[in-house]
């Protein structure tokens, strides 16, 4: 299992502290969700734990049964990030869903396969065909965790899912989320600045205070 | 008027004839653009991805010259190539001057600024998005490109088109370059200017409306691709 630890992050953006000393270890597997009022820095914090950012000072450290993994493309390929604007490639929902396989080389009946699992698993499996350009904003977001799902990463991060998607896409994501709190296949770290949602997905509930995480 | 209209019908029977000679000059046209315009898009696509996603010093002045031989006048271009090649040119030796390889090189000296510009631009107007989700999902920096270039085929399949039309309609440089000479290096272009400043309507005519149909097959060309594109870009 591979595990997360921060140690003393600090970020700031013109002038302005969002992170200050920011220390936290997400060594068991299951799905933790980090909340906050918008700009406490919870976005930033998921960036800089999903290795897209760096923080100004303090160490993100990966380990697995007690050893430090090492940051390489590898490493990178253990862990996935779902962006609030999920970037979509103007081809099929199938086509954009088997990305992260292709790239890994995997083809034929594998990569088939798992990508019909993937789509089923988010309710997407009728428009496999259909550009992904094309879906609705709480399908896109959904298409993004699929793609996500199919490369079966160890720790998963989800970036505010449910924000900018309707009340039907909210409830389908929350199952999703669900879903994976109850097969307990990886690590999920998601942000939401819905408290209620926070409280009716998890019981690992982070806050982000004054630039800190703190355990609720 | 009805000059106009006997020529008309005197150049739709040479079409409908399938006459020797048109056939000819319409082959090597369209061997000359298309060898001008693979080459072209060779030598530009790459250079486009390489200012599209490294950072080097004077890019933007490159990019800025770029844009402006887009609007590179094909006299300039011919009478460039014609010294270069000419006896006592640096290029003389190859004896290329007033051969169809001239006017590949001369097309293609026109072609690439189009080709290459286009398709940077292109490349770069790629949302940002599309890179950190390529990121994000582990692909190498190498996949990353070719994922963005992926994103971009659209406005580069224009670019490419675009760069056709700009040789297909051009005559100055190659008429320079080429020499017009008749079943070696006579095109469309350069035989409507010599035909009809030998008052032969018939011929030139009927090469404007293959050249004209030319251009209307690309430029619909170019409007499906916009299209196709656009559902791409509509979300």
């Amino acid at each position: 299992m591979l595990g997360l630890k921060t140690s003393n992050i600090w970020k700031s953006y013109n002038g302005n502290q969002i992170l200050t000393d920011c220390s936290f270890s997400f060594a068991e597997q299951g799905v933790y969700i980090l909340t906050g009022p918008n700009g406490c820095g919870k976005s930033t914090f998921l960036r800089i734990c999903a290795l897209i950012e760096l923080p100004d000072r303090g160490e993100i450290s990966y380990f697995s049964n007690g050893n430090v993994v090492q940051e390489d493309l590898s490493l990178r390929r253990r862990i996935t990030l779902v962006l609030p604007k999920v970037g979509v490639f103007n081809t099929t929902v199938f086509k954009n869903v088997a990305y992260g396989l292709t790239i890994r080389g995997i083809k034929g009946n594998e990569r088939q396969e798992k990508v019909n699992r993937a789509l089923e698993f988010v309710g997407l499996s009728h428009k496999r065909n259909q550009n992904a350009r094309t879906l609705s904003s709480g399908e896109t977001q959904r298409l993004g965790i699929a793609r996500a799902l199919v490369i079966e990463p160890e720790i998963l991060f989800l970036d505010e899912p449910t924000a900018s998607v309707d009340q039907k896409n909210t409830q389908i994501i929350e199952d999703i989320i669900l879903k994976m709190k109850k097969e307990h296949s990886s690590t999920v770290i998601i942000t939401t600045h819905d408290r209620a949602q926070a409280e009716r997905l998890t019981d690992h509930l982070l806050l982000i205070k004054e630039g800190k995480i703190v355990s609720l | 008027m009805s000059t106009i209209l006997e020529s008309f019908a005197a150049a739709l029977s040479l079409i409908l004839h399938l006459n020797k000679e048109l056939l000819g000059i319409i082959l090597l046209s369209l061997k000359v653009s298309g060898i001008a315009l693979a080459v072209a898009t060779l030598i530009g696509l790459p250079l486009s991805a390489l200012l599209g996603f490294k950072k080097f010093p004077l890019k933007g002045l490159l990019v800025s010259i770029l844009n402006t031989f887009m609007g590179l006048p094909p006299v300039v271009v011919g009478l460039f190539v014609y010294l270069l090649l000419s006896r006592s040119g640096p290029l003389g030796f190859m004896a290329l001057l007033y051969t169809p390889t001239a006017m590949v090189i001369a097309q293609t000296i026109l072609a690439l600024p189009i080709v290459t510009s286009l398709s940077h631009s292109a490349i770069i107007g790629v949302d940002p998005i599309i890179k950190q989700a390529s990121m994000t999902l582990g692909a190498t920096p190498s996949q990353v490109s070719l994922t963005v270039i992926r994103e971009a085929r659209y406005g580069i399949m224009s670019a490419i088109i675009a760069g056709f039309g700009r040789v297909m309609a051009e005559v100055g440089a190659i008429l320079i370059v080429g020499g017009n000479i008749a079943g070696f290096t006579r095109v469309m272009t350069t035989t409507i200017a010599l035909e009809t400043d030998k008052g032969n309507f018939e011929l030139a005519l009927a090469l404007g409306i293959i050249l004209l149909s030319i251009s209307l097959g690309i430029n619909s060309a170019l409007h499906l691709i916009q299209k196709k594109g656009m559902v791409g870009a509509s979300r």
